[in-house]
């Protein structure tokens, strides 16, 4: 378990205001001054010692993605885009640093800008955080009429200029291109890559695109040490890391623990046990929607990390738990989940457009019983057909879990099927996705 | 200079620049790689999926369209695992497609249905109805079925990038995405058509062309185009004698795949209206049927009988160079000097050649950096023209300033006034169009024929000449002053000489001595842009294909083919000599305007015979040899010419007009077509700079 000593988001739950006093009170905006005095250079040095990695979902070192940035030339900018559009099913853990510690991300923001030389950074908002925005707007507020913002921001001799900039609610924009489309003014729709944002971004400008949390643990990393960040963890999956548990749980909450916690331990320390006792699990979906499922019984010693949970054949994702117990019905859940890949696909490229639409109307088909036992095998041909086929991750986050459903609860799912007396019926009505 | 990186296809090896996507070095080798989104012209989508292929060491197949090669790298693209792909592909893409290939006016030529061929299955696994899309209004020219559409994209990149029009677009998200226009309006730009072949299926196809045929009962014939002077490539599709419908030709000096939509839409009015008799006026003042040897003999008989200076002659925008050559022959042995091929009233009546071409090819314009229009709408007197411009705009750096009525170019210009005026300030240098024209690298210069229809044409002229010198537009490396011609024949006859003689009359002079009666007989040859009431009390022989003002006052008429219908020379704009080849049999007695000619020659001159089309050209390319080479231009030094221009002294023609008002209805096969009709009234408003 994490010590008191080592958590970074000591108000996490909100107990103590977020205004500018109380952070400075928690040790925000401490000699930030100092931090950027050792140069760029060591401060990627030490965040690629840490052996930080994105909390976004894709879990890709920060301190390589810094040190990607292209040298400075000519007049082109570099910009930070700091991804705020959390979407994720059962992900909730920026809501909380923008509600309750948004100067860690100020600073984070500055840091971060300061290593990767950009003057102007861009907090994307999800369109739904309109608390969290204000929220936000009133903290960057506060950081330029302090000084912290701006020219000369906290008296370091480098410029930031800071805009919070709202989403309208697309999940496709939490996707980094996509997002950076929709900052410039067009529809959220993923770029193709390569280029990559770290060479043409923003405005055409090397961008780098991390995650709130990502940003928001940079000054305790710095403050403290690389080696007390690795320390936590293990080799390459390090530090503290914020973990959102929901679903079948006593008292769901979000809770910042090491990582490699074993999922048991995780889910009975921090959120009251699984509901009805750990003998009633059924699965755990372990990283927001977008990755596979785990049957129970993996579940006990699974260690929340990324190598860890890869081994499982899921993945981190953004360490949001969500707890299915037995009383529920697993295939209608995933039915549920495949209706939003369907509806927030951005219907750019075929396989994701076409394939997430077919992919919830076999599962409806399951659900209500006038699926085949072949239909199954079609769903799986039509998951890989799209996983790895599209031009974003959006595609594998569809195909993934309904993947995961096959594998481990195709039982279930056969349990549904139509008896074999019962005639096919060919031609149902296209159903509108309303309609759930 | 990067180093060239290595790689494999198929096991071949090969050799590309840093940069080159699978797709292009697939195609360097000639490895077929299924694709619908992808289009050279445009900008990469990587949206359809289908193009996958094999990339060793990685797991997932890659979208070659939208992937560089990485040094070493082995591609493949015959594999199982990229046919499964590809099939996957493809299976998403027709899972809500109709399945209306019978009734659908792409089937035939159509993308989805070829690459269906190779990789589609032959039954759907999707057991659900299939999605129904609202109908959209794309306007006249393009009908729409939605149903059909598979996202591509090209439609949309097309309007923003190359039409500069971004009206089209995808609205909503995943499956309910749908491809509209702007507001719902009808999509309005000069270069719309070109939409309908670049849909790989058959959402947008061409509403006037609907049902008419299909591909393979087409014969098609390439040739030329004669709506505006740029000499597009075409196709021509006709169905026995009827010519159904016109395609652009890929030919990257002048409209690379483009065609206006003009020359695609205009090909109705070949059907309507034509003279397919001769006639010939009775003593009551009634045009009667009559036999082509009856007429051609009352032609010869008129024409001997008058004196060399009661004859004019007027030659009209769409004759073959051939025709005017064997009429100029008849002119002279006439002795006659009242001739013009110039019917809208120009009369600067220069030798050297550059003085009425574009002496910077349509290429090279793709180069220019700052550009100068002085009295001139390129967008609607030569889309193609324009749409280079645009390129230049879009990836060059292309500035534009505008001498003369303010324009929408679809692309941003800087307006200046349409004082002509405004032209001795920038020759003197006080005007902000000097400095960009010092500045720049490769500045052009385009007088239109706005400004050469000026009473004081001269000083324009001069002062274009003399801002050209001075700005350094006439170097021996680049030439930047370039005449922008409106008619398909107008260089050709300027290069025939068809123009005055000494005390001959021009076409303003023509008309004000006809209707003054000083001339016994006029020879219209295909000549309708004129005033006709000046006409009424000579005697007319008109020679074209339409029944149109010019044989509305005609003593005699004599009927020709149409640029369809006869094999031609056409010198476009930047004086490059193009055949243009007959794709269907002219109607009725109607021949080849050099046929009537010959004959009319021969009555008068039994010794000139011209008894083939090959005659013609043996005869024409002698005297003009710079005609001979075909297809070719010919470089040649800018020769000034300052000093052979007639001056007035001041400006007395107030500010610049436009040279055509309504893009769709210039020439008499547009004015008899529906479609342009159509077109007409749907986007051009009277009074308004734009279509």
């Amino acid at each position: 378990m994490l010590s008191e000593k080592d958590r970074i988001f000591t108000n996490l739950f909100g107990e103590q205001p977020s205004n500018l006093k109380a952070c400075l009170k928690r040790g925000d905006w401490d000699k930030t001054k100092d931090l950027l005095k050792r140069g760029k250079k060591k401060i990627i040095d030490e965040i690629t010692k840490s052996q930080l990695r994105g909390r976004g979902g894709a879990g890709f070192l920060t301190g390589k993605k810094w040190s990607f940035v292209p040298k400075r030339e000519g007049n082109k900018p570099h910009y930070l885009v700091i991804n705020a559009d959390e979407s994720e099913p059962g992900t909730c853990k920026d809501r909380e640093i923008l509600r309750n510690e948004p100067h860690k991300l100020i600073e984070g923001a500055l840091i971060a800008a300061f290593a990767i030389e950009a003057e102007v950074a861009y907090v994307y908002i999800r369109g739904e955080f309109v608390a969290e925005a204000d929220k936000l707007e009133v903290a960057v507020k506060e950081a330029y009429d302090a000084g912290l913002l701006g020219k000369n921001a906290a008296g370091s001799g480098w410029k930031l200029d800071l805009y919070v900039h709202r989403g309208a609610g697309a999940y496709i924009c939490g996707e980094e291109s996509a997002l950076l489309e929709s900052i410039e003014g067009r529809k959220g729709m993923p770029r193709l890559k390569p280029p990559y944002p770290a060479y043409v971004g923003l405005f055409g400008a090397p961008t780098v695109v991390n995650n709130v949390e990502t940003i928001a643990v940079v000054p305790s990393i710095m403050r403290r040490g690389a080696s007390w960040f690795a320390k936590i963890g293990r080799a390459m999956n390090t530090g503290p890391k914020l973990f959102s548990i929901s679903g079948h749980v006593n008292a769901p909450c979000n809770v910042e623990e090491r990582m490699g916690i074993p999922l048991r331990e995780l889910i009975e320390k921090h959120a009251g046990g699984v509901r009805g006792g750990w003998s009633n699990l059924a699965a755990v979906i372990p990283g927001g929607g977008s990755v596979p499922l785990i049957p129970g019984h993996l579940c006990e010693d699974a260690p929340m990390d990324f190598d860890g949970l890869e081994a499982l054949g899921t993945s981190l994702g953004s360490a949001a738990v969500i707890v299915i117990d037995k009383s529920a019905d697993i295939v209608e859940a995933i039915t549920r989940l495949s209706h939003f890949y369907m509806h927030e696909s951005c219907g750019q490229c075929t396989p994701c457009r076409e394939g997430t639409g077919w992919m919830w109307r076999i599962l409806k088909h399951i659900q209500k019983g006038d699926a085949k036992k072949e239909d199954i095998e079609l769903l799986f041909d039509i998951s890989q057909n799209i996983k790895s086929h599209t031009i974003c991750a959006l595609g594998d986050a569809a195909a993934l879990p309904v993947q995961g459903l096959i594998k481990h609860f195709r039982g279930q799912m056969e349990k549904k099927l139509q008896p074999k007396d019962v005639v096919f019926k060919t031609q149902t009505p296209f159903v509108k996705e309303d309609a759930l | 200079m990067t180093e060239k990186i290595q790689c494999t296809i198929d096991g071949k090896a090969l050799t590309v620049e840093p940069g080159t996507t699978i797709l292009q070095a697939t195609q360097l080798l000639g490895i077929e790689v299924p694709l619908f989104c992808y289009h050279p012209r445009l900008s990469i989508a990587g949206n359809c999926r289908m193009c996958l292929v094999e990339v060793e060491g990685k797991s997932s197949p890659v979208a070659s369209c939208a992937t560089p090669v990485t040094d070493g790298a082995a591609i493949k693209t015959t594999t199982q695992f990229v046919r499964d792909s590809r099939q996957g592909a493809l299976e998403f893409l027709l899972l809500h497609h109709p399945l209306d290939c019978p009734i659908c006016d792409q089937g035939g030529e159509c993308d989805l249905q070829d690459i269906t061929m190779s990789y589609g299955c032959d039954a759907t696994r999707y057991k659900f109805a299939k999605r129904a899309v609202p109908q959209k209004e794309f306007g006249p020219l393009i009908k729409t079925e939605m149903n059909r559409c598979i996202h591509c994209t090209r439609c949309v990149r097309f309007a923003t990038e190359v039409a500069g029009e971004p009206h089209l677009g995808a609205v909503n998200r995943g499956e309910k995405t749908e491809i509209v226009s702007l507001l719902g309006r009808p999509f309005a730009s000069e270069l719309s058509g070109n939409v309908i072949d670049l849909c790989p299926v058959g959402a947008l196809t061409s509403r006037p062309y609907a049902f008419k045929g299909r591909p393979w009962e087409l014969t098609k014939v390439e040739t030329i185009d004669v709506m505006d002077a740029v000499g597009s490539h075409i196709r021509v599709d006709a169905k026995g004698l009827e010519v159904m419908r016109i395609l652009p030709r890929v030919f990257e000096p002048i409209n690379e795949e483009w065609i206006s939509d003009k020359t695609r839409f205009a090909c109705d009015g070949l059907k309507k209206s034509r003279l397919d008799r001769a006639y010939v006026k009775n003593s009551e003042g009634v045009l009667k049927e009559a036999t082509f040897e009856a007429v051609l003999k009352v032609v010869a008989d008129k024409l001997k009988a008058c004196q060399s200076f009661e004859i004019a002659g007027l030659v009209g925008d769409m004759v073959d160079t051939e025709s005017m050559f064997v009429f100029k022959q008849l002119m002279s042995k006439l002795n006659v000097p009242h001739v013009d091929c110039r019917q809208d009233g120009v009369t600067q009546s220069l030798k050297p050649r550059c003085s009425y071409i574009m002496n910077t090819p349509i290429a090279a314009l793709e180069e220019v950096d700052f550009a100068l229009f002085v009295g001139t709408n390129p967008r609607i007197e030569a889309p193609l023209i324009n749409a280079r411009l645009r390129k230049a705009y879009a990836h060059g750096n292309l500035e534009v300033g505008i001498l003369g009525p303010s324009v929408d170019l679809s692309y941003p210009a800087t307006y200046y006034g349409d004082d002509p005026a405004l032209l001795e300030a920038i020759h003197s240098g006080k005007h902000p169009a000097a400095k960009k024209l010092e500045a720049a690298k490769k500045p052009i210069l385009i007088i239109g024929q706005a400004a050469l229809r000026r009473k004081d044409s001269g000083r324009l002229l001069a002062l274009c000449h003399q801002i050209a010198d001075k700005y350094g537009l006439l170097r021996k490396d680049w030439c930047g002053f370039n005449v922008l011609q409106l008619a398909a024949s107008r260089v050709g006859g300027l290069d025939l000489g068809l123009v005055p003689s000494k005390g001959g009359k021009s076409t303003e002079d023509i008309l004000n001595a006809a209707s003054l009666g000083t001339l016994k007989a006029v020879y219209l040859l295909g000549a309708d842009e004129i005033d006709t009431s000046c006409l009424k009390d000579t005697f007319v022989i008109y020679q074209g294909h339409h029944g149109d003002q010019g044989a509305a006052v005609a003593d005699v008429i004599l009927p020709a083919a149409a640029y369809t219908e006869k094999d031609g020379l056409y010198v476009n704009a930047e004086g490059r000599p193009q055949y243009a080849h007959r794709a269907c049999p002219a109607p009725g007695d109607a021949i080849e305007d050099w046929k009537i000619l010959a004959h009319i020659l021969r009555q008068i001159d039994a010794d000139a015979a011209f008894n083939t089309l090959h005659d013609v050209r043996e005869a024409l390319f002698k005297a003009y040899p710079h005609l001979a080479k075909v297809g070719s231009l010919v470089k040649k030094p800018f020769e000034p010419f300052l000093d052979q221009i007639t001056m007035t002294d001041k400006f007395s023609d107030g500010p610049l007009k436009p040279a055509i008002e309504n893009f769709y209805q210039t020439n008499v096969i547009s004015r008899y077509s529906e479609t342009m009709a159509q077109c007409a009234k749907t986007f051009f408003k009277k009074n308004e700079s734009t279509l």
